[in-house]
């Protein structure tokens, strides 16, 4: 029981994290119908920038802990935010009426691009981290298993609960929102009745990549070491977070990223580690096989 | 002019923001930790070069339109391909051509097969397949396997390993093809991985990680390519009364995965005539149609998804006896998506578009093999340069297989 409760824990930690990642992929997918393969490799940029922000900060600046984590917070949502909207800039908006597997393609090159860029930049070795916020509660102080829960992980809920809020916040009821939901649901509709499309598309790439960027951030932080190879497992999981939920759908990216998120802890703690890879896409394949919308997503009906 | 300047000084200061944290800064490893080093000239440079890159955009008039190919073209295209065929055949034995030169032609060639299978898959029949390797994978491992276990010859082998990859394609399918769109390229890219996953972990059988070496070379009607022919056989110099070299096999490797590749295209341009190439294009380009027609969809796309399994086989089995050695990271998801790049720049479903993309983005980028690291950047550079340029892929003029009034 205490050890189930524990991977219950980190599998809900884990699954914060695919839960920020995949909402960007939902959102573009909703808004642009394309599969925005860069958008792991903003993640793994995220996580670069926000350690050498951190390391910035305190090794340069001098600063407190918490104020050096809040400048790396707010300089890794700034970054990523602004690689977020270049790469719809210079690689997607052009592609916008081309045959739909262009927009792919290019995103896969865009990917290659960047992870290649920052092996160049920042060398192939893994980059650790000491733990920057130490310590934590122990939940159940059990003989054969204490379950524990970290600051850390407490900041990841925090963090997760709190940016979730304020989205959905300004989904449902800013001018922004009910744009990006008219563009959603009909694109040239929205752009008739004078919706700037252009500005709500950079508005959702922007978006999407500075939620991207924090999940980077919470992974430095919460692993402790990053290499420029992690955005393309994570975004290829995320994505498929995104798709078990339903894609398109803003609640179910974020059910789907805590529901991979326990899969995988639960699957290697109970069965093996390294087949977790295989059980989360085996379980995508079982949920689009049964329920081809995904968990939360609306059926489309189909018009002739 | 002002707004071209403004325009580009803008680009400037992106370039800047975005290469400041990444490339401004690197991270040193050292014995105490990680510390930062400033390269700020880097950042200036960066800036520098898309201003002026933009400018020289925003100054030179825009390229005048690619001229539409006049009607008379579309005659040449057989004639343009039996002379690539036939430039192909003879590349062995011109002047220039020395070991390696063969040895990347034959690795151009690999990736042209792949593109040919995959194109049955996303170019005629419209499944946009992302984890095309995983079969591939099948094949290497198959031949592999086999001839191991059970010292089968790679003449054996190769038909086994397409039948093998070919009902791996059925069984993977069966799931895959009741989903639309994009759902299948998700799911394929997660039996992909699931493939690569199994391979790396399942030690008894694949060696993990360490892959499988010293696999069996193939040999001509029996006649072995070894400098000391194994008991029994003869070795092909002395055969035929030649000095033994080593070049005899890669060309013989370069032969064979030609005529392999040119299998594969004769059999996709005849598929194309007959009732199931037909039924795939057609479903491709309407699925409810073909279904008040009579066409079932389920079928009509298993066989597509077969039979590009089966090529991706046939690659995979001389994939692994020409490299001799075989890991799953030669099977991951980048190789899928080079697949699908070629197959895309190419021109969805055109033969020959494919070859050029091919030799665009994995020839050229060999030539330049001892700037490694620059290598996928500028992979991935024309990945993206081709598509702004030509969204619709190098070749996406495609002639259709049948007229109604009878021309040719």
């Amino acid at each position: 029981m205490e050890y189930f409760l524990q991977q219950l824990i980190n599998g809900l930690t884990l699954g914060a994290i695919y839960g920020l990642i995949a909402l960007g992929y939902t959102m573009v997918y909703g808004i642009l119908g394309m599969i925005n393969f860069a958008h792991g490799t903003i993640y793994m940029l995220g996580a670069f920038i926000s350690l050498i922000g951190y390391l910035a900060a305190t090794t340069v600046g001098g600063a407190p802990v918490t104020l050096a984590l809040l400048l790396a917070l707010f300089a890794t949502m700034a970054f990523t935010a602004l690689w977020g909207w270049t790469i719809e800039r210079v690689a997607y908006r052009p592609l916008r009426k081309a045959p739909r597997l262009a927009p792919l393609i290019s995103a896969i090159g865009v990917s290659i691009i960047l992870q290649n860029f920052a092996a160049l930049a920042q060398g192939t070795r893994a980059k650790p981290l000491p733990p920057v916020i130490r310590g934590g509660f122990t939940l159940i102080n059990s003989d054969d298993f204490p379950v524990s829960l970290s600051w850390m992980q407490i900041i990841v809920f925090v963090m997760t609960v709190t940016l979730m809020a304020g989205f959905t916040w300004m989904i449902t009821r800013t001018s922004l929102g009910r744009a990006q939901r008219a563009t959603e649901q009909d694109m040239k509709m929205a752009a008739l009745l004078g919706i700037d499309v252009d500005r709500v598309v950079s508005a959702t790439f922007v978006i999407g990549a500075a939620l991207a960027g924090v999940a980077g951030l919470m992974v430095t932080l919460y692993y402790g070491v990053i290499d420029f190879y992690i955005g393309f497992l994570a975004g290829i999981k995320a994505f498929t977070a995104a798709v078990l939920g339903g894609i398109g759908s803003l609640p179910g990216a974020m059910l789907g990223g805590l529901l991979i998120g326990l899969i995988e802890a639960f699957w290697s703690a109970y069965f093996s580690i390294e087949y977790k890879d295989v059980a989360t896409f085996g379980i995508l394949v079982l949920v689009l096989v049964f329920r081809p919308t995904g968990l939360l997503g609306r059926p489309d009906v189909e018009k002739i | 002019m002002p707004a071209a300047l403004r325009d580009s000084l803008l680009a400037g200061l992106v370039a800047a923001a975005l290469a400041l944290p990444m490339l401004g800064v690197r991270l040193v490893d050292s014995a105490t930790g990680l510390s930062l080093a400033g390269r700020f000239d880097l950042v200036a440079w960066a800036a520098g070069l898309v201003f002026g890159g933009r400018l020289l955009l925003r100054l030179i008039p825009p390229l005048p339109a690619m001229p539409v190919l006049p009607a008379g073209f579309g005659n040449l295209r057989p004639a343009a391909g039996w002379a690539m065929a036939a430039f192909a055949v003879l590349l062995p034995f011109l002047p220039f051509a020395d070991r390696n030169v063969v040895d990347k032609a034959t690795l151009v060639l690999i990736y042209i097969m792949l593109g040919w299978g995959l194109n049955i898959v996303v170019g005629l029949a419209g499944l946009l397949d992302l984890g095309f390797v995983a079969f591939y994978a099948v094949g290497a491992y198959s031949y592999a396997l086999l001839s191991q276990s059970f010292g089968l010859s790679f003449w054996v082998c190769l038909p086994l390993a397409g039948v093998l990859s070919a009902s791996f394609g059925l069984l993977l399918g069966f799931p895959v093809l009741r989903l639309r769109g994009d759902y299948i390229a998700i799911v394929t890219m997660g039996l992909g991985e699931i493939v690569r996953v199994i391979l790396q972990n399942w030690q008894e059988l694949t060696g993990g990680p360490n892959g499988i070496s010293g696999i069996e070379r193939p040999s001509l009607f029996g006649l072995s390519f070894k400098a000391v022919p194994p008991e029994g056989q003869r070795s092909f110099a002395e055969f035929f009364g030649l000095d033994y070299s080593g070049d005899h096999r890669v060309i013989f490797l370069y032969f064979l995965i030609l005529i392999l590749a040119l299998a594969t295209n004769l059999f996709t341009l005849r598929i194309r005539r007959l009732p199931v190439g037909r039924a795939w294009e057609a479903l491709r380009e309407d699925e409810i149609a073909c279904r008040s027609l009579g066409i079932n969809p389920t079928t009509v796309k298993l066989s597509a998804f077969g039979i590009g399994a089966m090529f991706a086989g046939f690659a995979g089995s001389f994939f692994a006896t020409r490299q001799g050695f075989i890991s799953p990271e030669s099977f991951t998801f980048m190789e899928s998506a080079v697949i699908l790049a070629i197959v895309v720049l190419g021109g969805m479903g055109s033969q020959i578009g494919i070859v050029l993309a091919a030799l665009l983005l994995v020839g050229l980028p060999e030539w330049f093999r001892e700037l490694q690291q620059y290598r996928m950047l500028a992979f991935g550079g024309a990945m993206v340069l081709i598509m702004l340029w030509k969204p619709a892929g190098l070749l996406s003029h495609r002639e259709p297989t049948i007229r109604l009034d009878g021309q040719p």
